[in-house]
């Protein structure tokens, strides 16, 4: 089986145009939603806070669990389903340094209200807003060290003009996802981060595997221009480019539908991030090639 | 290119047998992270400005001692917590020079300057002796949660020093945290204390405390309604004794009710000091106090020789329990404040176990269904590499003592699209390659040739990404970063070398003209 018959000869240069307004766009969108949600919603991991999970036997009515909330004073709380109706998942913005166990309070505090030996503590996160403070900068200065790290490796690879390009298309892909977090009203967490840097190595990997067919066939070039020998090379690898982005795909997919609430963040952002990783290789890491290309051109 | 086959083939059984070998059987061999096992993890912070200024004011205590054995006149020595001084003023500016003699044996500290009446001395402590006291008081604190961990009885506790003040305590399938988090974190200084019985408590209350004595209060819980109630007690300052002087502490169970209490022994020196204490105070009340806490006070009835004290209160067997832990293991040298606390319930983990091999098992399916269709027979060894390719990553996972966790799992998933990677790109080329026209042979040769160099590029951007992972992460994530290393390490094995092979192993056998593929 093949997904195209024959070689393919779209032209995708020809499409620089629509795909940087497409791009820009959707940039655009997510840094409005951005914007206008305050900046970006941190979980607790970098703002501080308790998370209590608790799971009900019978789905309990959540007005009810908020006038319970009300009696320990934790301050302000959001509190929603998780996954179905009889996990709870309760988010208070106070994290308590003194020793005392929120989780075990949260759920005494629904005694009046509920039977307690119907609830399940699930799962407690406490984290300090010191430590909040110290793993938001973490977070920062890690995507900051991956992006180094890869213009160095590229850069020698290749040539720093291929890293730029690259570079580009990964920032891309990375504004392009936070701003999909932004729109979903998903929270920035640890394990976002971790997507996130995931997405950084998976982008780059698909505009590599363009990239180096790009260096081979401009080896031997003839009497073919820039454009028409990127166009080739990105229909050369495009089979490829499209099976690699669906296998992973796939497994994504069933982790997004089976691998639970927990981790369902985590698959949301992969999932995105290799739909636009496989955009951005296509249609805009190699526009940047052209650009410098052509600039260097015009200096001769 | 055939004639190393065998070489090739016995390599690859050996380094598959040895991935099963060490991740064999695998519940021993592979390590769950907190996540999926349930348990608890906590960051604590040593305040360790609060065992500074004990000591200040200890050493302050010291310095007013050895001066009055001078027989000097002192107006007053007092403790500044803020810049770490000791001010000291005398009555006579004679006495000066002495008590100069007399600080000189307290070397950490400096005298920086004198007051302009010729009265007073300012002294500083040493940096360096500030810096020993906060190293001490995390490796001294440490060690007192250790000894309470180790006597809760939680398998394979972690604990460990973090940065500079930070203890990480890690109880993997603790069954009950609330009762785990008020074991290490309570700083349990033990103290004796007398009733103030000269001054009125209602004074106290309303404002005017005597300078010698000080309110606490007795803290009850009603565990059913967490209401809380508190009875102040008005108590001389003045410590009589410390629980730095007990050899032992255990619950018993008194004769009448069945009540628990704990019981103390002191050492010698506690004993003494105890004996005399109760000797000299007959009838009067002696509170027993923990963590600023008052547990009880009862009313002293006679000396008590021999070096033996209970604390008495309505405890439960647990709490008594855990309070004689507690003391046996000593006091915290300062507290402790929790900065982070993840803790996952048992059921959660084996719920996040469950879904996480489901949807490994459909994602692989799904793509190894996907790549049959797609590559026929080459995709068959495409899917033999990467079965191999999991079988390698359990095993180094094993290797390494990496805990599998629960973003672990998602990188498992995510190498399982990923090293599919690899061969969709060799495949690709040999298609391309037989398209010119070239032999089955020559565009296997050609096709994993010119692939590898891509491949490894391709990787180690990936790779790059996973190593600052690895370095940032805490807990899970680096579950998560370990496993994608690993996974993209064996995948450069399974899909190029061990495909190769089996390739090579299957030409080497029958001359093909046509590649299923």
């Amino acid at each position: 089986m093949q997904l195209f018959k024959n070689e393919t000869h779209f032209d995708f240069m020809g499409k620089i145009k629509p795909a940087m307004a497409f791009s820009s766009l959707l940039i655009l969108v997510g840094l409005i939603s951005i914007a206008i949600s305050g900046g970006l919603k941190y979980g607790i991991d970098f703002a501080g806070g308790t998370l209590v999970q608790l799971q009900f036997k019978n789905p309990p009515d959540i007005e009810v669990i908020r006038d319970g909330l009300k009696t320990i004073g934790l301050g302000d709380s959001t509190i929603q389903e998780f996954g179905s109706k009889k996990d709870i998942l309760i988010r208070v913005e106070k994290s308590e340094e003194k020793l005392e166990a929120v989780g075990a309070m949260v759920r005494r505090s629904l005694s009046g209200e509920f039977n307690i030996e119907e609830i399940t503590l699930e799962r407690v996160e406490m984290v300090g807003p010191k430590v909040g403070r110290d793993l938001r900068e973490k977070a920062l200065l890690s995507i900051l060290y991956a992006i180094i790290g890869i213009v160095i490796y590229i850069s020698w690879r290749f040539e720093l003009q291929y890293a730029i390009a690259a570079i580009i298309a990964l920032i891309h892909d990375v504004l392009v996802t936070m701003g999909a977090f932004s729109i979903f009203d998903k929270e920035f967490t640890l394990v976002i981060v971790a997507a996130f840097l995931t997405i950084i190595g998976y982008s780059l990997n698909d505009t590599i595997v363009v990239f180096d067919r790009i260096r081979e066939n401009l080896r031997r070039k003839g009497k073919f221009s820039t454009i028409d020998i990127i166009n080739a090379s990105i229909n050369q690898t495009l089979s490829r480019t499209l099976l690699t982005s669906g296998t992973t795909l796939l497994v994504v997919v069933a982790l997004f539908f089976f691998g639970g609430e927990i981790i369902h963040d985590f698959s949301f952002a992969l999932l995105v991030g290799i739909f636009i990783g496989t955009y951005s290789s296509i249609f805009i890491a190699s526009v940047f090639l052209v650009y410098w290309d052509s600039r260097r051109t015009a200096h001769r | 290119m055939y004639k190393n086959l065998k070489w090739r083939t016995l390599l690859i059984i050996v380094v598959v047998l040895g991935a099963v070998a060490l991740a064999y059987p695998l519940k021993e061999k592979i390590a769950l992270g907190l996540d999926l096992q349930g348990g608890m993890h906590l960051v604590l912070e040593v305040k360790v400005e609060k065992a500074v200024e004990a000591s200040l004011e200890r050493l302050a205590d010291d310095i007013k001692r050895d001066i009055g054995e001078e027989d000097l006149e002192v107006d007053r020595i007092k403790a500044i917590f803020e810049t770490l001084q000791i001010n000291i003023r005398m009555v006579d500016e004679v006495d000066l020079p002495p008590v100069k003699k007399v600080m000189e044996d307290y070397v950490f500290f400096k005298l920086i300057s004198e007051d302009s009446d010729g009265l007073g001395l300012v002294y500083q402590m040493d940096q360096d002796q500030v810096k020993q006291i906060q190293e001490n008081a995390v490796s001294q604190g440490l060690e007192t949660i250790r000894n309470r961990v180790d006597q809760f009885g939680v398998s394979e506790p972690t604990i460990q020093v973090q940065g500079e003040r930070r203890i990480l305590v890690q109880l993997p399938g603790v069954k009950d945290p609330e009762r785990a988090i008020n074991l290490i974190g309570k700083t349990a200084r033990l103290e004796f204390k007398l009733v103030d019985e000269e001054n009125s408590l209602q004074q106290a209350l309303s404002g005017s405390t005597p300078a010698e004595s000080e309110i606490l209060y007795k803290r009850k819980e009603n565990k059913e309604t967490g209401e809380v109630t508190k009875e102040p007690f008005l108590l001389k300052k003045r410590t009589v004794l410390t629980g730095e002087t007990l050899t032992g502490a255990e619950v018993r169970f008194d004769g009448d009710f069945n009540e628990p209490y704990v019981a103390l022994n002191f050492n010698s020196v506690g004993a003494m000091i105890f004996h005399e204490v109760t000797r000299e105070n007959i009838r009067k009340r002696l509170a027993i106090v923990l963590d600023d806490n008052v547990y009880s006070a009862p009313v002293i009835q006679d000396a008590i020789p021999g070096g033996r004290a209970q604390i008495t209160g309505q405890f439960t067997s647990e709490d008594a329990r855990d309070l004689a832990i507690v003391l046996r293991a000593g006091a915290l040298p300062a507290p402790v404040v929790i900065l982070e606390n993840r803790t996952v319930g048992p059921s959660l983990g084996q719920d996040s176990i469950n879904k996480g091999i489901n949807s490994i098992i459909f994602g692989g399916i799904l793509v190894v269904i996907f790549i049959l269709i797609y590559y026929k027979l080459s995709g068959a060894i495409a899917v033999t590499a990467l079965s191999l390719n999991i079988v390698l990553l359990t095993g180094a996972l094993a290797y390494f003592g990496a805990a599998l966790t629960l973003p672990g799992i998602a990188g498992i998933i995510l190498t399982v699209g990923m090293a599919i990677d690899a061969n969709v790109l060799v495949f690709e080329r040999i298609r391309e390659e037989i398209k010119i026209g070239k032999t089955v042979r020559a565009a296997i040769e050609a096709g994993f040739s010119k692939a590898f160099r891509t491949i490894v590029d391709a990787n180690i951007t990936t790779f790059i990404a996973a190593v600052v992972l690895f370095q940032f992460g805490t807990g899970p994530i680096k579950g998560f970063a370990i496993t994608l290393c690993i996974g993209i390490a064996a995948s450069m094995f399974t899909a190029v070398f061990v495909s190769r092979t089996i390739f090579d192993g299957t030409m080497s056998r029958k001359k093909l003209d046509k590649l299923s593929i």
